[in-house]
């Protein structure tokens, strides 16, 4: 960023307000620090030099907003991120999963490109329990929904994709890992077997408005909430836990914490390290 | 506003950026830091982005007090040191607290110095104190002349000391700082800094 532009808390709210009239969508309690970034990125990304500038595009041009909304959303993503993150999902918590209910429902909110989904139905498919899965992937962007669905990854991605991988099931004595296997390389890009996405459904869904439609034995909520303030955190933590069994899972961000939510109590933690949670209250 | 460099009992915050070359200035700004350093200091030092832990226990070797990764919407406490955790931007909310992003990466870098910098010098404004150490890319020059704009106190270390000076060149050529020190003098700083709030406070 290079620009000495200064978007005041005024501005935002302007903003926000321009949107929720005419458009639907709240907003009003993103992070005020990151969803400022966001604005001046977009700023700059189409040359508008004010905020008052994007509210008067965003009011005469609807088919902006869809672009608005791509561009403020942040999509940085890799497979198996937190690779020690992996392990203890391969190991404790869909094991357990599976030894009480013979069947898993996992719901990827906020999924962005698709990484994390992909991984899970690799963690699944290694594990054996791909058939008794069923997979819903949900964000906010459509454009990037519509990118999950191709189930591409780019070319140069999947060297550090590779590493997460090994560094999550690898074991140092065993055959190397080969993330490959999955994939059919078409230009620039690795395809991902679409064999194995037959349980995984992709719709998009707006945490903040949306409706609570379904409940999961866990859900993925990694990194998404981190650009929320406390008020929707608290609103939205309420939609994940009703939208999980009594004893089902939630995992959060390695550095996010539920401690500072007002539900709190209703969760216990499974995995520190890992930021794994327990609903363990209706 | 006494002593050598007439620091003011005005500042709430100290924000230190650091790259390739810095990890012995922070270790020793650490160490010599009061036990009872009344403001926050909230540290961005580029570091391995894949490498979870093993960097802030380190740090703590030798620091004074312990520096602690937050959690995000982590309440800001005052005295404690901050460190930006590995693969996270870390910024200021207005509120009192810190908020983590994983946005994309900025001068080749998550965590950012230019993002801390930044937000730090939003919320905080002139009362806040930038640092910018030894490094090789020009991640803080962007936010050193942020804080120096919000009306902060900006302090580069000396090109002339720092073992690799791309980063201080670089915020030396875009921002006019309001100091050059060398890492003794630093420290020097930070102890009159210390004093300063310790007397404006009382």
């Amino acid at each position: 960023m290079s620009t000495e532009l200064d978007i005041e808390i005024a501005d935002i709210r302007r903003l926000t307000d321009l949107i929720k009239d005419k458009y639907g969508y709240d907003f009003k309690d993103y992070a005020m620090s990151s969803f400022r970034r966001r604005i001046k990125r977009v700023i700059e990304l189409y040359k508008f030099k004010t905020v008052d500038k994007l509210i008067q595009v965003l009011d005469t041009t609807p088919s902006f907003f869809e672009e608005f909304i791509s561009e403020i959303t942040v999509n940085v993503t890799e497979m198996f991120r937190d690779p020690t993150f992996w392990r203890v999902l391969k190991e404790q918590i869909i094991p357990n999963i599976i030894l009480n209910h013979d069947r898993i429902s996992i719901w990827h909110a906020g999924c962005s490109s698709g990484e994390e989904v992909l991984s899970m139905v690799i963690t699944l498919h290694e594990m054996g329990f791909l058939d008794k899965a069923k997979i819903t992937a949900t964000d906010i962007d459509t454009a990037i929904i519509n990118k999950a669905k191709t189930a591409s990854i780019p070319l140069k991605n999947m060297e550090l994709n590779q590493r997460n991988y090994t560094a999550a099931f690898g074991s140092e004595s065993g055959a190397p890992l080969n993330l490959k296997k999955y994939f059919r390389d078409i230009g620039q890009e690795s395809v991902f077997d679409k064999s194995l996405l037959q349980n995984v459904t992709y719709r998009k869904h707006d945490l903040v408005q949306g409706a609570v439609f379904s409940k999961f034995d866990l859900i993925l909520c990694r990194n998404v909430m981190i650009y929320f303030n406390q008020t929707l955190q608290n609103a939205v933590l309420a939609k994940l836990h009703e939208s999980m069994f009594k004893y089902g899972y939630l995992a959060i961000g390695s550095k996010e914490s539920l401690i500072w939510c007002d539900i709190a109590n209703k969760f216990i933690v499974v995995n520190n390290e890992e930021k794994i949670y327990k609903k363990i209250k209706d | 506003m006494l002593g050598k460099y007439k620091v003011s009992g005005k500042y709430r915050a100290v924000v230190i950026g650091g790259s390739a070359g810095s990890f012995q200035a922070i270790n020793k700004i650490l160490a010599e830091l009061p036990k009872e350093f009344p403001l926050p200091i909230f540290m961005c030092l580029h570091r391995l982005k894949h490498v979870r832990n093993g960097f802030v226990e380190a740090l703590s070797i030798k620091s004074s007090k312990p520096v602690v990764e937050p959690y995000d919407k982590e309440p800001v406490k005052r005295g404690q040191i901050y460190l930006a955790p590995a693969n996270y931007h870390m910024c200021l909310e207005l509120g009192n607290s810190i908020a983590l992003s994983t946005e994309e990466m900025e001068n080749n870098s998550r965590p950012a110095i230019d993002y801390t910098f930044d937000t730090a010098a939003y919320v905080y404004r002139d009362r806040l104190v930038g640092i910018l150490l030894s490094g090789a890319n020009r991640d803080g020059a962007y936010g050193m002349m942020r804080i120096k704009q919000k009306g902060g106190l900006t302090i580069v270390q000396d090109p002339q000391e720092s073992t690799i000076n791309a980063m201080p060149n670089a915020a030396l050529a875009q921002t006019k700082v309001d100091m050059i020190l060398k890492v003794d003098e630093i420290i020097e700083f930070l102890l009159e800094l210390d004093q300063a709030c310790k007397m404006a406070q009382m």
